[in-house]
C-alpha cells in the first residue's frame, strides 16, 4: 500500500515537473524586483503573466530561461512603462531560446525597446512598442530588435517613434515579419544583414522610410540574402528624417517606400505602394568607405513585380533629385536603381527583374558616383530568370503560434 | 550513551580552542544558493572585513571602473586545488573555486581606508557544471549581506579625491545582468584574473611580490611561466608606462568583456580585447551599426586625432541610459579613464 502510494506520488510528481507553472505579477509598488524576479525565477515551459495595468520600471528588465513565455492582458493593456529608466541598454533584453513575448506593450525606454540577442526561436506577438512623445531624435533606436537571432517570429506587431527602426531585425536567419504596423519611425521595418527573410502583410507608414533591407560591412553575419517583401502596404511614408547622423538610416531621403541596399535576392512584389515623396523603390549601392574585404556593397539578384504603384517620386528629397527631376520632366520614375554592376571586390553577377517600370537606371560607374550618372528612364529593365526564394519555415511550435 | 560521547566530546573541543570553520564547501557547492553570504563562512566575522583560510587577496593591473567604488578580491580555492595558468583569457579554475568581490565607498576617497561602507558583495562560484554570479547586499548596519537576485538601487554619498560631495545612485546588477558582462559564447565566465591582469604586483603582509609568482609558489596555481614570459596589461594609470597600452589595457576592462566575438556586444563588430589587431575593428573609421541616438551625430567609433569626432569618448562621457558606455555598471563618467581615452584618440596616427 506504501509502496503504491509512493509511486503514485512519483508519478505526480513528474507530470507536476512537467506542467507549465504560471507566474503572476500586478502593477504597484516595486514592480522592477517582482517582475524581474519571475523572469529569473521562471523554469523552461513556464508563463510569466503580468496583469493588465502600468507598470513603471526604472531599470531593464532581462531573461535567460529557455521556453518561457512572457504574456501580458493586451498592447493597450499592460504597459511597461521605462519613462523613469536609470540604466541598461534596452526596456527587456532576451537572451535565451524558445521565448515567446506577447499581448503587451513597452513604453518609452532609453535604449532599445525589446531586444533578443543570440537567442533560437524567439517570438514578438501582438505587442506595442512606442516612444509616446513621438518622432524625437531623442528615442531610442530600435522598436523590436532580434540580432544574431534565428527562427524569429514577429506577427501583430506595432512600433511608433523609433529613432532608427521599428522593427529591425539584425544579423538573423530564419525570419518572419507579418502582420504588424511601424509608422512615425524613421525606417519601419528593416531587415539588415540576414539571412532567409519573409516581410508580409504589414503596414509601414508615416516613417523616414518604409521598408529597407541593407547588408553593412564589418559586422560579424555579412553577405544578407534571400528576403521576400510581399502584400505589404507602404503609404505615405512623410516623417523628415530625426535619425541621430552617423547611423546608416540617417541617409534615407524622406518618402522612402521600400529600399535596398547591397544586399543580394531579394523579390518585392504585390505590395501597394504610394505617396511617398521620393520614391517607390530604391535599389542602392553602400557608398561609404569601408575596409572589408569581404563585403559586397552592390544589390544584385533584385526582382521588383506585380506591385501596385499609385502616385510616388513627385518631391524626391535625395542627393541631385531636382536636378534629376528636372531633366525627367518633374517626377522620379517608381523603381530607381543607381546602376552600378561591378565591384572590383566581389565579382558576383549583378542580375535584376524590374518590371514594374517605369524605371530609373543612373548607370552610376560605381557606388555614389553621382557626377558618372548617366539617366535613363526605360519601361522596364532585366529580364533576368531569378528563383523566388522559398517560403521561410518556423519550426512547427512557432509556427503555430502566428497561426 | 552516545549523547554522552558526543557531550564530552563536545567539551574536548571547547578545551582545545578550535580554530575557526573552515569556507563552507557544502554551500558553495549547493544547487540553490545560500541566503546570506555568512553561510559560506567565507569570512571571520559578520562584517566581512577578515577573509578566512583558503581567500587570497588580488588585484588587477587595470580593473573595471564602478563609479569610483573601492573593490577588495580574493581568490578561495578549495584545499589541494589549484587554478591552471592560461596565456589567454581568465585562468582555469577548479570546481569549488569562489571568486570574491566586494564594493565599498569610504566616506571620503581622499582617506580610503576610514569609515568604509560595504554595498555588496559578489562571488563567482566555480559549480561542476559551469560557473554561476550571485550579489549579495550589505545591511546598513554592516553585519550582514542577503542575496538580492534581481538588483538593487542604493543611494550612495562620499567625498571625492577633489573633496567633492557626490552622489550615486548605484547599481546592484541583477543576476542576467552579471551574466551579461560575464560571458563567453553565452556561458558565465570570469572577467578580471586573466593572466595579463594578474601580472603585477600586491602588497601582501609579509612585503610586495608578483601575483602570478606568489600564486605558483603559494600552490594556487599550475604551469605558469615566469612573469616576465607571462602577458601583462599595463596600469591605466601609471603615466610611465606607454600611452596606447595603458589606453588598450583600459578598453580591455572596461568593454572587451561585451565587446568581443564571443562577447554579448559581438554584433556590433567592435572589439577592443588586448589581442584584436584590425583597425576597423578596434572602432578606427567605424560607423555605427545599432547605437542609435548613442552615436551622438559622429560618424565613426574613432576617428584619428579627435576624440570630439569619436563616438567611443562620446559614449564614455554620458550618463543618460541608451547613450552611455559601458551600459551596465556605471552612473558617473569616470574622467580620468575619459581623459585617458581622449588623449590615446588624439595621439592616435591619421589613417
Amino acid at each position: 500500500m506504501i509502496r503504491f502510494a509512493t509511486a503514485l506520488l512519483a508519478a505526480s510528481a513528474l507530470v507536476g515537473a512537467a506542467e507549465a507553472r504560471t507566474l503572476s505579477v500586478s502593477p504597484g509598488p516595486d514592480a522592477q524586483e517582482r517582475i524581474q524576479t519571475a523572469l529569473l525565477d521562471a523554469k523552461p515551459g513556464d508563463i510569466v503573466k503580468l496583469a493588465a495595468g502600468r507598470y513603471e520600471l526604472s531599470d531593464g528588465l532581462s531573461l535567460d530561461v529557455d521556453q518561457v513565455t512572457v504574456k501580458g492582458a493586451g498592447p493597450d493593456a499592460t504597459i511597461l512603462s521605462f519613462k523613469g529608466q536609470k540604466g541598461a541598454g534596452e526596456g527587456l533584453l532576451v537572451t535565451s531560446d524558445r521565448v515567446t513575448l506577447r499581448d503587451f506593450a513597452v513604453e518609452d525606454t532609453r535604449g532599445d525597446g525589446v531586444k533578443s540577442k543570440g537567442s533560437d526561436q524567439i517570438s514578438f506577438l501582438n505587442l506595442r512598442v512606442e516612444w509616446t512623445n513621438g518622432p524625437n531624435e531623442k528615442n531610442g533606436a530600435y522598436g523590436v530588435y532580434p540580432v544574431s537571432s534565428t527562427n524569429v517570429l514577429i506577427d501583430k506587431v506595432t512600433v511608433r517613434g523609433a529613432s532608427d527602426a521599428g522593427i529591425y531585425v539584425g544579423q538573423s536567419k530564419n525570419i518572419v515579419v507579418k502582420n504588424s504596423r511601424a509608422e512615425f519611425n524613421v525606417a519601419g521595418i528593416e531587415i539588415e544583414n540576414s539571412m532567409n527573410a519573409d516581410v508580409f502583410d504589414n503596414v509601414a507608414t508615416r516613417n523616414t522610410g518604409g521598408i529597407l533591407v541593407f547588408d553593412l560591412p564589418n559586422l560579424p553575419q555579412m553577405g544578407g540574402h534571400s528576403t521576400r517583401l510581399f502584400r505589404n502596404k507602404v503609404v505615405q511614408n512623410d516623417t523628415a528624417n530625426f535619425a541621430p547622423k552617423g547611423n546608416i538610416v540617417a541617409g534615407v531621403p524622406v518618402g522612402t517606400g521600400i529600399m535596398v541596399m547591397a544586399n543580394r535576392n531579394v523579390h518585392v512584389f504585390e505590395n501597394e505602394i504610394d505617396g511617398n515623396q521620393s520614391a517607390a523603390v530604391m535599389l542602392v549601392s553602400y557608398t561609404q568607405t569601408f575596409d572589408d574585404k569581404t563585403y559586397n556593397p552592390l544589390p544584385r539578384d533584385i526582382v521588383v513585380r506585380n506591385n501596385r504603384i499609385g502616385k510616388n517620386g513627385y518631391d524626391a528629397k535625395f542627393a541631385g533629385a531636382e536636378i534629376l527631376a528636372k531633366e525627367l520632366g518633374g517626377v522620379i520614375p517608381p523603381i530607381m536603381w543607381d546602376g552600378v554592376t561591378q565591384h572590383a571586390q566581389n565579382a558576383d553577377p549583378v542580375r535584376v527583374r524590374l518590371i514594374d517600370g517605369p524605371v530609373l537606371n543612373l548607370n552610376l560607374a560605381a557606388p555614389g558616383a553621382l557626377m558618372s550618372a548617366k539617366p535613363a528612364v526605360v519601361d522596364r529593365l532585366g529580364d533576368a530568370v531569378l528563383a523566388e526564394p522559398k517560403p521561410v519555415s518556423l519550426p512547427k511550435p512557432q509556427a503555430d503560434l502566428g497561426a | 550513551m552516545r549523547s554522552w560521547i558526543a557531550a564530552l566530546a563536545a567539551l574536548l573541543c571547547l578545551g582545545a580552542a578550535p580554530g575557526p570553520r573552515p569556507v563552507a564547501q557544502d554551500v558553495v557547492l549547493a544547487e540553490t544558493p545560500a541566503p546570506r553570504l555568512a553561510d559560506y563562512r567565507l569570512f571571520l566575522d559578520a562584517a566581512g572585513r577578515r577573509p578566512n583560510a583558503g581567500l587570497t587577496p588580488y588585484a588587477l593591473n587595470t580593473p573595471l571602473f564602478t563609479d569610483y567604488a573601492e573593490k577588495f578580491r580574493y581568490l578561495y580555492l578549495p584545499p589541494g586545488t589549484k587554478a591552471r595558468y592560461r596565456a589567454q583569457g581568465a585562468l582555469e579554475f577548479p570546481v569549488g573555486a569562489v571568486l570574491v568581490k566586494t564594493f565599498a565607498y569610504p566616506a571620503d576617497l581622499r582617506r580610503p581606508a576610514e569609515d568604509v561602507r560595504y554595498l555588496e558583495t559578489r562571488l563567482l562560484i566555480r559549480k561542476a557544471n559551469g560557473w554561476i554570479a550571485l550579489a549579495y547586499v550589505w545591511n546598513a548596519e554592516q553585519t550582514d549581506a542577503v542575496l538580492k537576485r534581481a538588483g538593487a538601487r542604493l543611494d550612495v554619498r562620499f567625498i571625492d579625491a577633489q573633496g567633492q560631495p557626490r552622489q550615486v545612485d548605484y547599481a546592484v546588477p541583477n543576476q542576467n545582468q552579471c551574466k551579461e558582462c560575464h560571458q563567453l559564447d553565452k556561458q558565465v565566465a570570469p572577467i578580471g584574473p586573466k593572466a595579463q591582469n594578474l601580472n603585477g604586483d600586491f602588497a601582501y603582509p609579509d612585503g610586495q611580490r608578483n601575483q602570478l609568482a606568489h600564486w605558483t609558489k603559494a600552490g594556487l596555481l599550475a604551469g605558469a611561466p615566469p612573469p616576465g614570459a607571462a602577458p601583462r596589461a599595463a596600469r591605466w594609470d601609471d603615466p610611465a608606462e606607454p600611452l596606447e597600452a595603458r589606453a588598450r589595457a583600459y578598453l580591455d576592462a572596461n568593454c572587451a568583456h561585451c565587446h568581443n566575438p564571443r562577447g554579448i556586444a559581438s554584433n556590433s563588430g567592435l572589439f577592443l580585447d588586448l589581442g584584436e589587431t584590425r583597425r576597423a575593428a578596434l572602432g578606427v573609421g567605424k560607423g555605427p551599426v545599432a547605437a542609435g541616438r548613442g552615436a551622438g551625430n559622429l560618424k565613426v567609433s574613432i576617428e584619428p586625432g579627435h576624440p570630439e569626432a569619436s563616438i567611443l569618448a562620446y559614449r564614455m562621457a554620458s550618463t543618460e541610459p541608451g547613450v552611455m558606455m559601458p551600459e551596465l555598471g556605471r552612473s558617473m563618467v569616470h574622467e580620468e579613464g575619459l581623459a585617458l581615452i581622449e588623449d590615446y584618440i588624439r595621439r592616435m596616427p591619421p589613417q
